[in-house]
């Protein structure tokens, strides 16, 4: 039953993800962006719906929104008289219901709108692999390439570019990045959902870590689980594999909040 | 702070090695590390400053004064490139490695950073590289220590480290004795000279206290906004701008101060704050052909 051909090409696909997921959510994290990566994501609805208007990839949809989103989100902050949590919520919830409208309109195209909302195990074909591990390897070599720089940048911007790192191009860079992870997650975890990948896999690496780098590395292979985790369980109980892989996740990551407690409290004993 | 008050005999040849002077101390060359014309800094309609002069030459050490708000830190920001100016012109040599110490970094707790993982933030260095530029410091033990663990004047020590460890052409210190006591305050400004002779670096620091400019610095440059008056420390102390500023006891003790680090090396002695204006310059005169080893400034 586990040699299921969608099972196993869902399986490459959330393993796919996750390895660069888990070190992206890093940064999210350090950088207390899980917000603006939410804004991104609810974005990625708006993508699909654009996509299936000028009928090109939805992967290239979400990408091209989510990118431009958070491009947008940057240029924005500190220039807009609202406040950077305020502006987050109106983009998020703005650009969802956009898609969402966008979508209720099409009534020639049969859009699976659960589907997309939280992710589909059926959904992965054999081509979003090509582009999930191609890419996801592009990723990789790029955040290996400006790590140091984005690391610099995300303890002090001021330190960073006084000693002449190149941090603008870090940022962006770090924000394609995102835009990638979303739309490579899109159909697996569902919109809803995706800015777990990226954030519970790193807080759960967290409790282990001793420096940057083991954290990335960690948030990786706790992402990995859980999709493995995640969409056995949904294979076997019939659940949309999103929910179940963030509630194995979620799992994972009450796990590592107990280990470390129990960890503590022995360091702490005489 | 005890490290850093060891006598800096006892610092020079631990980390001589690594921290390798590349000019001859404080012998500067007329070249220019940094420098600012005309420059002027415009934030939402106001000006945070307007027509800066300042510059940095190796082995030279300027220090910033200013009440709060008068753009110190801005002025800093725009010679660094961290912020563009709206005004002027800022050069910087071709290469220059800056080593620079923020007023105040904040590094959030879910980042899992070691001291070795900061001292490597902008550049790759070795163990061995590292380790000597904390020794510097005074910090070589917490070398495997998590950055959260450290207390707050560790911290500030390791950052000073940080920014020393690739053998800066230029150190910029915002305020680098924030939070440290009178005595840890000598002692710091005696080991900043001492990077300085050893690097041949030039250094740029603002100093939160107007009242305490480092006995060594060469310039001090008063600013309010603008430039008010800018020299060696005893001509600033002297001038009318600065006396308009700051008032005359604060000149005084600007001077005194200046004058009383030259030959007293007794941390503890604060009395020095409150000599006369007057009093210091007979000092300083009576022992100008001295050694700089007098015990103390009361001894004339």
């Amino acid at each position: 039953m586990i040699a299921e051909p969608f099972l196993l090409r869902a399986l490459a696909a959330g393993i796919g993800v996750a390895l660069v997921a888990g070190p992206l959510g890093c940064f999210v994290v350090w950088r207390r962006m899980a917000y603006f990566g939410n804004a991104m994501a609810h974005a990625a609805l708006l993508g699909v719906a654009l996509a299936l208007l000028v009928e090109i990839d939805p992967l290239i949809g979400v990408f091209v929104v989510a990118a431009a989103v958070a491009v947008a989100l940057y240029a924005l902050q500190g220039r807009a008289d609202l406040t950077a949590d305020a502006l987050l919520g109106i983009l998020a919830h703005g650009t969802l219901a956009v898609g969402l409208v966008l979508i209720a309109f099409m009534t020639d195209v049969r859009v699976d709108l659960m589907g997309y909302l939280f992710g589909d195990i059926l959904a992965v074909r054999t081509s979003d692999l090509a582009l999930i591990y191609g890419g996801g390897a592009v990723a990789l070599v790029v955040l290996w390439r400006i790590w140091r720089a984005l690391l610099a940048e995300t303890v002090s911007p001021d330190i960073a570019r006084a000693e002449g790192l190149a941090t603008d191009r870090a940022r962006l860079a770090f924000l394609l990045l995102m835009a990638g992870v979303i739309a490579a997650a899109l159909k697996l975890v569902g919109i809803l959902l995706i800015t777990a990948m990226l954030i519970v896999p790193a807080a759960a690496a967290r409790a282990f870590a001793t420096g940057p780098v083991g954290m990335a590395a960690l948030a990786a292979l706790i992402g990995c689980l859980s999709v493995v985790a995640g969409l056995w369980g949904s294979f076997v109980v019939d659940t949309p594999s999103g929910p179940s892989i963030v509630v194995a996740a979620l799992g994972l990551f009450c796990l590592a909040l107990v280990v470390d407690r129990l960890r503590g409290a022995r360091e702490a004993a005489p | 702070m005890s490290a850093l008050l060891r006598p800096s005999s006892r610092v020079e040849p631990a980390a001589a090695s690594a921290l390798t002077p590349r000019r001859g101390g404080s012998d500067a060359s007329p070249e220019r590390l940094v420098a600012a014309e005309g420059l002027g800094v415009r934030r939402s309609g106001h000006w945070l400053i307007r027509d800066v002069d300042i510059e940095v030459a190796p082995g030279r050490i300027v220090s910033l004064i200013g009440p709060n708000g008068a753009g110190k830190t801005t002025t800093i920001r725009a010679l660094l490139g961290i912020e563009a100016p709206s005004a002027g012109v800022v050069r910087r040599a071709p290469g220059l490695r800056v080593g620079y110490v923020p007023q105040r970094i904040a590094v959030d707790h879910t980042l899992p950073l070691g001291v070795r993982h900061l001292m490597r933030l902008t550049r790759h260095y070795s163990d061995s590289v590292i380790a000597e530029a904390l020794e510097a410091v005074g910090m070589s033990h917490r070398i495997d220590a998590a950055v959260r663990t450290l207390s707050g004047g560790e911290f500030q020590r390791v950052l000073l480290a940080r920014a020393i460890v690739g053998s800066p052409d230029l150190l910029v210190l915002d305020e680098p004795v924030q939070g440290v006591d009178f005595a840890g305050e000598i002692a710091l400004y005696r080991l900043i000279r001492e990077i300085r002779d050893r690097l041949g670096c030039g250094v740029l620091m603002v100093t939160h206290d107007l009242h305490v400019v480092m006995a060594e610095t060469d310039t001090v440059v008063c600013l309010n906004g603008h430039v008010c008056c800018s020299g060696p420390p005893r001509t600033v102390a002297g001038s009318p701008a600065f006396h308009a500023l700051f008032g005359d006891r604060a000149a005084g003790v600007l001077a005194v101060y200046s004058h009383h680090h030259d030959h007293s090396h007794d941390p503890a002695s604060d009395q020095a704050r409150d000599h006369a204006h007057d009093h210091a310059h007979h000092h300083a005169h009576h022992h100008a052909e001295g050694d700089g080893r007098d015990p103390a400034a009361g001894g004339a």
